[in-house]
């Protein structure tokens, strides 16, 4: 007699009456959060701990003729100064290519520079000393002398023959190139009405995680094991990436991500700096910490966006889309980013902006160029606002050249209901979006008519107004096609255990990751709503690659469509195995018994049989008293990984409603509208929330956000003052609708919805600026759409 | 730094109501003396130029910022941290509503959040949207885009009202 799995499938894991899926439940970690009870990786501190301050390159490219760390090494308390020779002896370098990114080339980079820098921020020394600002005393006695050399800046010159090449082992500086044709553009081009082009300007930005990037490594030699608690989304990649590159077994690194302070993409890549800080720890057999300030922050973290697209499109006098071409050039710092590269995002971009429409004649180019700036890589919702940016801005201007309704245009142009399951233009595959459903709710939540009279009426009284729409898709849910066939060690699947405990009460420990999304609550609703206890009695555990199953982590909107379905199918593997220990119990057939909040139950009657708590105590420590040859089984640990689709797409639309200062360049926002379909929702309020929170960071980029260079690659925005994140009081209220459309590739039917926001926010207020100045003939295709870039369109400066 | 000169001072003053003294260095800053020397991690670092308002705190019952007041400034004074005034239940309603609004994601920036609120509807019981909003701008959140935060003040703010 075995105990895994029950004979009676247990398919009423959502519709049950007890179930919590779909409730706006409280995180569970609110309350130690709430009262400054979060343990964030700088609120650690080991036994003779070390801290690590870094020497950045002052200059964007530059040769290190000489460094003197004698005056450092004078000062009290600084106990090494260790330069990028010495670490590479510990640590291998890297390059960041993907194999399925044919002809990607980059350059092998290691955790300190080598002989050159080629980034202002680039790491070049560290310090070591008993507390950070000795350290940082350190390096401000480090006496380097340095040979600038010429930087790359410009992706629109970077491939020139007169430009320098940053890596001349690389022969010049495309890092990737990339074309798409799908059908015959260039016969749809010829044979259409009207051929429209621009050209689209995204500027540069970065995440700003509230809490800078911190990791905290500690070496045991005796043991030769090292322990890394890390500021991050994925700790079995950093695992994987610390054990191969400081030559350690993979068991002997252990990654625990204690409270992340915000990630949004930003803490899932392979830094220098941090792995530097992991390789002193290994050199000198000390704990070693690491936290960015603010000024390495900017400097340091990836930042993301800088393309510029051009665009056509050839549509029919009705409106009708026929075909559209987009070469997009992107600048990527002078390294493509290890392990997931720098190619990523421009590869979305060209593969995602058609999506949302039916014409099927498209062509895409990419060039993907290096430059002397700060690497750049994936950020929330990764290649999406440039995709949907450049789309739905040529959508607008075919509503304004024809003069139609920008709602007709897109509705006439979707995919639309009857043509699921869909593959687009460039090979994604849709199983079920809801454009249409999206529009209309969006168009009667917001009351768009109604807006869009008042804005008429406004125009004649000198008040400019504008609306705009982004419909948009999303990536969510990545099988292993994303990095694993490229052959990056990163999972795609995810694992979850669930531990039955005496008291009645589930452990529950999974392999994706909480950075503040409610990782930890989805996952207890879908485990209490499988298993069928109490959402109270649901521990959840994550981010320790000791004790967690085998994962991936959290990002590119994974968490409920792989870490939810793996809990689900362990929820549903416990249960059945708990009953099989109440049926030996109760002398009863598992099959006639039902467990509901904690209690096992009469599956008909509903009478209660017997507590959760007692079928512990018994299973645990009165064993003797169950049958001979029956072995209860109350661990039980069950993966998932999307077998059947490539990514979960996810769908909506955003509606940007704002005013234009015509006279300051000024944009007041008004109001902000989303719907959005993630398939089912496992909390509402989570949900609304990513969006919300999401939504801002595209309002950001859109308006404020923007890393500023001049020509020889200094960066001129590395303070908060200078970098403008968005502020409460600039934003609107944020509404948000949902359309439910599950997937059936999975049980639960959970897709993704971290990034949707973020997708389609940018696009969304980009149009709305324009549409107030439709009056004034002004168009304006770059963001951030500044009070400058605003009156010179208006032609006022 | 090296050499003899004697860089710290001593200093007393309240945190959280305790008595504290401690020789600290001259440059350090208040947030880094609580987390660092006393340990109390609740106030967080995140610009250290006072702009994201992450290191609020209340010195003499004022809100400071723990980036831009140096320790020794607060010799005599009496400070207090999220974990003081969390432990009083001076806010509990305030935590309460956050919890339920999700007016918090990552919680770094959400000690200093309540901080703020408390401040903001302690010198206005009754305020709008807008002036919790304009109220808030010194406190930067990169999670949440403010909406539940702004719910959550006006949750409490009508509690207050009623009770």
């Amino acid at each position: 007699m075995t105990a895994e799995g029950a004979k009676r499938p247990n398919r009423d894991v959502i519709d049950r009456a007890d179930s919590y899926i779909g409730q706006s439940v409280i995180r569970p970690q609110a309350a130690r959060l709430l009262a400054g009870r979060g343990v964030f990786t700088d609120d650690l501190r080991l036994p003779r701990m070390l801290h690590v301050a870094f020497l950045r390159s002052p200059h964007a490219h530059a040769r290190i003729v000489s460094l003197d760390a004698r005056a450092a090494l004078a000062i009290s308390g600084v106990a090494r100064v260790v330069t990028g020779d010495e670490l590479a002896g510990i640590c291998a370098g890297w390059v960041g290519t993907l194999a399925h990114f044919q002809g990607m080339k980059s350059a092998m980079q290691y955790p300190l520079a080598r002989g050159r820098a080629t980034w202002q921020g680039e790491p070049v020394a560290a310090v070591v000393a008993e507390s950070r600002a000795r350290a940082e005393d350190g390096v401000g006695r480090l006496a380097v002398e340095w040979e600038p050399l010429p930087a790359v800046t410009d992706p629109e010159t970077a491939l020139d023959p007169a430009t320098p090449v940053i890596h001349p082992e690389l022969g010049d500086n495309l890092a990737f190139a990339l074309e798409l044709k799908s059908g015959d553009p260039d016969a749809a081009f010829a044979g259409a009405d009207h051929v429209y082009r621009d050209t689209f300007w995204m500027g540069r930005h970065t995440g700003v995680t509230l809490e800078p990037r911190v990791i905290l490594a500690d070496f045991d030699p005796s043991e030769r094991r090292l322990t890394v608690y890390h500021s991050f989304q994925a700790p079995n990649m950093m695992q994987d990436i610390l054990a191969r590159h400081l030559n350690l077994p993979e068991h002997d690194v252990r990654v625990i991500c204690k409270d992340v302070g915000g990630s949004f993409g930003i803490k899932v890549h392979i830094y220098p700096d941090e792995m530097a800080t992991c390789a002193l720890a290994v050199l000198l057999g000390r704990p070693v910490k690491f936290v960015a300030d603010r000024l390495e922050s900017f400097q340091s973290d990836i930042h993301a966006r800088d393309h510029r697209v051009d665009a056509e499109i050839a549509v029919t006098r009705d409106g009708t889309m026929v075909a559209m071409r987009v070469d997009d050039l992107t600048g990527i710092g002078p390294y493509s980013v290890y392990p997931r590269t720098s190619a990523v995002e421009g590869n979305q971009t060209v593969r995602l902006t058609p999506g949302v429409y039916r014409f099927r004649d498209y062509a895409g180019r990419l060039r993907v160029v290096l430059q002397n700036k700060t690497p750049m890589c994936q950020y929330r919702a990764v290649g999406h606002p440039i995709a949907f940016a450049v789309m739905e801005g040529m959508v607008d201007r075919v509503a304004r050249e024809l003069g139609l309704d920008p709602v007709e245009v897109r509705r006439r142009n979707y995919v639309t209901a009857e043509m699921y399951p869909h593959t687009s233009q460039t090979g994604y595959f849709f199983e079920r979006l809801s454009h249409e459903e999206c529009l209309d709710k969006l168009l009667a939540i917001s009351g768009y008519r109604a807006l869009a009279a008042e804005r008429d009426e406004l125009r004649k009284r000198g008040v400019y107004r504008g609306l705009g729409l982004c419909a948009f898709i999303e990536l969510t849910t990545p099988g292993p096609a994303f990095y694993g066939v490229g052959g990056a060690r990163i999972s795609s699947q995810d694992g979850c255990t669930l531990k039955l405990e005496p008291s009645g009460a589930v452990t529950c420990v999974t392999g994706v990751t909480e950075q503040g999304q409610g990782t930890d609550a989805m996952l207890a609703q879908v485990v209490a709503s499988a298993v069928g206890v109490r959402m109270e009695d649901v521990r959840v555990l994550t981010g320790d690659t000791l004790v967690s199953p085998y994962g991936g982590g959290t990002w590119a909107s994974r968490g409920a469509g792989i870490g939810g379905e793996a809990a689900l199918q362990t929820g549903k593997a416990l249960k059945g195995n708990v009953l099989r220990v109440a049926g030996a119990i109760l002398q009863t057939e598992p099959e006639d018994l039902d467990l509901r909040r904690g209690k096992i139950v009469d599956a008909d009657t509903g009478e209660v049989r017997l507590e959760l708590a007692e079928l512990g105590r018994i299973a645990y420590f009165r064993p003797d008293t169950l049958p001979k040859d029956f072995q209860s089984e109350l661990t039980v640990t069950r993966h998932y990984v999307p077998r059947h689709q490539g990514f979960a797409f996810t769908n909506g639309i955003q509606l940007s409603h704002l005013e234009v200062d015509v006279d300051t360049g000024f944009v007041r926002l008004l109001g902000h509208w989303a719907v959005e379909d993630c398939g089912r929702i496992i909390n509402p309020r989570l949900v609304d929330e990513q969006v919300r929170g999401a939504i801002v960071q595209g309002i950001g980029a859109a308006l404020f956000e923007h890393c500023v260079y001049d020509e020889a690659g200094q960066l001129l925005t590395g303070t908060m003052a200078d970098y403008l994140v968005p502020m409460a009081a600039e934003m609107p209220d944020i509404v948000v609708g949902h359309v439910e459309t599950p997937t059936a590739f999975a049980e639960g039917g959970f897709k993704g919805a971290g990034e949707a926001g973020t997708a389609g926010a940018a696009a969304a207020v980009a149009n709305a600026v324009n549409d107030a100045l439709r009056p004034f003939g002004a168009c304006v295709t770059e963001i951030p759409l500044t009070p400058q870039v605003i009156l010179t369109a208006l032609g006022r400066i | 730094m090296e050499g003899t000169l004697d860089t710290t001072i001593e200093i007393a003053l309240t945190v959280n109501g305790a008595a504290v003294r401690r020789r600290v260095e001259a440059r350090r800053s208040l947030v880094d003396f609580i987390r660092e020397d006393l340990e109390l991690t609740g106030s967080h670092v995140g610009c250290e130029q006072g702009v994201c308002g992450a290191c609020t705190v209340r010195v003499d019952g004022a809100l400071a910022r723990g980036c831009l007041t140096l320790a020794v400034q607060c010799d005599g004074a009496a400070v207090e941290t999220i974990e003081g005034v969390a432990a009083s239940g001076e806010i509990a309603d305030l935590q309460a509503a956050f919890a339920v609004a999700n007016a918090l994601q990552c919680g770094f920036c959400t000690p200093a959040m309540l901080l703020t609120a408390h401040e903001l509807l302690r010198g206005n019981p009754a305020p709008s949207g807008a002036e919790i909003r304009r109220g808030l701008s010194g406190n930067y959140c990169r999670c949440t885009g403010y909406h539940a935060i702004v719910e959550a003040i006006l949750a409490t703010a009508a509690t207050r009202r009623n009770t």
